[in-house]
């Protein structure tokens, strides 16, 4: 069999990986216009900081991919005839294909604000798009970013890192509020103050100005402000890269068109990962995910489907992390940015500001829903356990410390949390909760 | 995506310009650096003893106001900006006369600065004698060439530990364990030899051990300590040396693995922590370096293992008389020696001061601070092994979090690449980890933690995500 991966990131290395592990003779073929090899897009703001360079956040030494007979070719996919089972790429190569897989990923939004194709002006997701960051931002003095979300707080920090006076223009009133509660919210803005970034809430582009070289001078907000800025970020989300599915003729909505097995409107054709819609999603899941751990996910799942092990995407619990400037932040489980009636939602906060745990259970049978932890690091698998088993909040908290995973020596927390729960919920009181050791796990 | 990159990236990202006030406290600290030059030149030992101590004070000063600047006034939290895009620690020009320079500190040290019989010390001899009020002080003698190096080690492990404090202060990990080395270096391993020398005892180094402080097992040594130390002293600096090396080491390395001393009591580790830091990302992570670890400490560990035993039994009188009568063999360094003590001597000067000293420290700026510990450390190997498979330590990762960004590998100074671990949802079981603890410090995603656990599953990973079974060290 021969297997033809289009796109080299998370999703279709996950694919790759599997399938070679499942069936060690398969031909496999990885096609990337981006870069030669698979790196971690997460980490592309690492190696502006400078933390890293590009060849540390390639997750595989170079002699990984010959090792376990991957073969590589750096080249844009340009046709699909998915009657001949032929891919055409931009070399003027033709690759004939067994099985497809198309994990093209996203692109970042652009907008269609007048200026938004100035020099100066770009989105964040790519390794072109950190090459071009990497040209334009040299000697700048002051930088807008579009967008309240996971990218834009991104560029914040990036450009802060360098010196550059930043001002994040956000429509929400709080920061990423369509998935934060408001504590949370707070907790980042705190970071957001501490980083001297100003933020402009409930506002957002109008257009983008330029000077006299074609370059991007000032933005004006709808809230009628200008604001200088030699650099701007738009961050206002990603869209599914269509532009091979298009060119094959498969369906697409938002996204490709896919079912359960990820299989696309053609035979042989399947999609994962950012550029996939579920044509059934399941009840509280969206159709489109561009997160890197359902990337992952769905290019394991239909890694098992190509190599003759069929198994229909089940999008399991939710979890995400993210890092906001010096606070971390871990979610497992759902927690809405707004209370649903049906659940209780219990917040916690350490008076210095940089530690909050939300737990979120049912009014009914208390089965925990989701947690929500800054500046707290917590378990994985046995949240997954709890959420899974619909554990009562009461039995959560009384373990909670089997749930800590924070280094050593680190401040626990526990005995203050059920306090309050306790003092917040008196019908539900936890007994005094166990706590971690240095011979436990 | 239109831009076909081969070579991914062609531009540097911008550095921000260094600010008048940093510029300005580095400057007192490269002042410092000039003034120990007429130390070295000045025929006036007067002169040269005040120049010493204003070098030393601008120095300690000027690093410890410069760490403020940078790392005591912002907010707290992992800030390795701009770490690979300056020449100081991305292998630039700084970093090679950096380098030159502690090279050549230290092959003058070890073979050109000896007392030549009349109290000269060589190329080191003023800043040595600039020594004498605080050597006399501390050790009723005067100063000679080793204690001028351990005052110049401790000085670095003391002012870039507090470096290191406000740097890494948002963790009560790395604070505890910074002030755990400082007190080591200072207490263990320069005050109290230092006393033991003043009430004419033999100098004597409690937080280093057989086969690290390789002679303290030796027949040599022992007799010597037995000897010199008294017959309370004697015995138990001898029975605290085997102590450790035999009993010590195993029972803590089986409770927290060897961290307990790499990384929280010993010398080597202590530099490398604190005044090594700037440059902990330059190890290699490649697959290929791994395999020169393995080829080269276990080795040395046999090597070591075996002189040992090679000397106690030639003492014994149980080795036929040609390993220990002296041979004319006419070979450099151990012509007229026994073959015995001509090992004895190549291990010395090959690994105990070539790979130990002038490789380990003096390639820290180019390789990384853990060379030495790394791929030559027979203590590292040993401790190493118990805790690849009699401990209870590992260091966990958290489900299926990780984003394999990297940061975790880029931190680590054994140049393990924690990152195959960490993305397969594996725990980390190596023998070099030395639990410095920086990839669960530096991990933006909360993925790793330092644990102590039943040795039972020890190995198993997280059921979250499934790794794939591709190998990638062999």
């Amino acid at each position: 069999m021969h297997l033809v991966i289009i796109g080299n990131g998370i999703t279709g290395v996950t694919c790759a990986l599997t399938v070679r592990r499942l069936q060690p003779a398969a031909r496999i073929t990885l096609v990337s216009a981006e870069s030669a090899h698979h790196f971690s897009r997460p980490a592309l703001m690492y190696v502006y900081l400078g933390h890293l360079r590009y060849q540390d956040i390639k997750p595989y030494e170079d002699w990984f991919w010959q090792e376990n007979r991957l073969e590589l070719v750096q080249a844009a996919a340009t046709g699909l005839d998915a009657a001949r089972q032929t891919v055409q790429l931009s070399t003027g190569a033709v690759l004939a294909y067994d099985k497809l897989l198309l994990a093209t990923g996203s692109v970042g939004r652009r907008g269609t604000w007048p200026g938004h194709d100035l020099a100066g002006v770009q989105t964040f997701v790519t390794l072109p798009d950190l090459e071009q960051m990497t040209r334009d931002t040299h000697g700048i003095r002051q930088a807008v970013v579009v967008g309240g979300g996971l990218i834009g707080v991104e560029l914040a920090e990036m450009l802060a890192a360098k010196g550059v006076a930043v001002t994040m223009l956000v429509r929400d009133d709080r920061y990423w509020g369509s998935v934060l509660p408001p504590e949370e919210a707070a907790l980042i803005q705190r970071q957001l103050d501490d980083h001297h970034i100003t933020v402009r809430y409930r506002t957002e582009l109008q257009a983008l100005l330029p000077d006299a070289h074609g370059r991007v001078r000032a933005v004006q907000t709808t809230a009628g402000e200008e604001l200088p800025a030699q650099w701007v970020g738009l961050a206002v989300g990603v869209v599914p890269n269509l532009a091979l599915a298009r060119a094959g003729g498969l369906e697409t909505d938002q996204g490709i068109l896919v079912d359960e097995l990820l299989q696309t409107s053609q035979p042989h054709v399947y999609a994962a990962g950012d550029c996939a819609q579920q044509r059934a999603p399941g009840p509280g899941e969206v159709a489109v995910e561009q997160l890197w751990y359902t990337g992952r996910h769905q290019g394991e799942t239909v890694g098992h489907t190509l190599a003759g092990q069929p198994r229909p995407y089940r999008r399991g619990l939710w979890f995400n992390s993210a890092k906001f400037f010096d606070l971390e932040y871990q979610t497992y489980g759902r927690v809405p940015a707004r209370p649903d009636a049906r659940e209780h939602s219990f917040c916690w906060q350490h008076p210095n500001g940089r530690h909050l745990l939300r737990l979120n259970f049912r009014r009914d049978s208390l089965a925990v829903t989701g947690l929500n932890v800054l500046g707290l690091r917590h378990r994985h698998d046995t949240w997954h356990q709890w959420l899974q088993a619909g554990t009562p909040a009461p039995q959560v908290l009384a373990n909670l410390g089997a749930a800590n995973f924070d280094p050593e020596f680190f401040r626990q927390h526990e005995a203050d949390i059920v306090r309050q729960f306790n003092a917040q919920f008196p019908e539900h009181a936890v007994p005094r909760p166990r706590r971690r050791g240095l011979f436990r796990v | 995506m239109s831009v076909l990159a081969s070579v991914p990236l062609t531009a540097e990202p911008p550095v921000p310009e260094v600010a008048p006030t940093e510029k300005l406290l580095l400057a007192v600290v490269g002042l410092g650096l000039l003034l120990l030059l007429p130390v070295a030149f000045d025929a006036d030992a007067e002169r040269a003893r005040w120049c010493f101590f204003g070098a030393l004070g601008l120095l300690s000063a000027g690093t410890l106001g410069w760490s403020w600047w940078k790392y005591g006034r912002g907010p707290a939290g992992v800030h390795h900006h701009n770490l690979w895009l300056r020449a100081s620690t991305a292998r630039g020009a700084v970093a090679w006369l950096t380098g030159i320079v502690l090279t050549g500190f230290y092959v003058i040290l070890y073979w050109f600065s000896a007392d030549n019989g009349q109290g000269n010390f060589g190329p080191l001899n003023q800043l040595v004698h600039a020594l004498d009020p605080a050597s006399q002080l501390l050790r009723h003698r005067p100063s000679d060439q080793w204690f001028l190096y351990g005052t110049f080690y401790t000085l670095a492990i003391l002012v870039m530990g507090a470096r290191a404090l406000w740097k890494y202060r948002h963790s009560p990990y790395q604070r505890l364990r910074t002030v755990s080395v400082m007190f080591f270096q200072l207490g263990f391993a320069f005050l109290l030899p230092g006393l033991l020398l003043a009430f004419q005892r033999p100098e004597f180094y409690f937080s280093y051990f057989w086969p690290l402080k390789y002679d303290y097992l030796f027949p040599g040594t022992v007799s010597y300590l037995l000897r010199d130390g008294g017959p309370a002293l004697g015995v138990f600096l001898v029975f605290w040396t085997a102590v450790i090396s035999f009993v010590g080491v195993p029972v803590l390395t089986y409770f927290f693995g060897k961290r307990w001393y790499c990384s929280w009591v010993c010398g080597c580790g202590g530099l490398a922590e604190t005044a090594g830091d700037p440059y902990r990302h330059l190890s290699d992570k490649s697959r290929a370096a791994w395999r020169w670890e393995v080829r080269l400490i276990y080795p040395i560990l046999g090597f070591i293992v075996l002189l040992t035993a090679l000397l106690w039994l030639g003492a014994a009188g149980m080795l036929p008389g040609w390993f220990t009568t002296p041979q004319q063999s006419g070979l450099p360094l151990v012509g007229g020696l026994s073959p015995v003590d001509g090992l004895s001597k190549v291990y010395g000067f090959a690994i105990g001061a070539m790979f130990s000293g002038v490789i380990g420290v003096g390639f820290y700026p180019l390789m990384g601070t853990r060379v030495w510990c790394r791929f030559g450390c027979p203590m590292a190997a040993y401790l190493g092994l118990l805790q690849k498979h009699f401990s209870r330590f590992r260091i966990t990762t958290n489900g299926a979090q990780c984003i394999s960004c990297g940061n975790c590998s880029n931190v680590c100074e054994m140049g393990i690449d924690v990152q195959q671990y960490a993305q397969r949802g594996e725990p980390i079981i190596r023998a070099s980890c030395v639990g410095c603890g920086m990839c669960s410090t530096a991990c933006p995603r909360g993925v790793l933690n330092l644990e102590n656990g039943p040795r039972e599953g020890r190995y198993q990973g997280s059921q979250l995500i499934s790794a794939d079974s591709l190998r990638m060290l062999s």
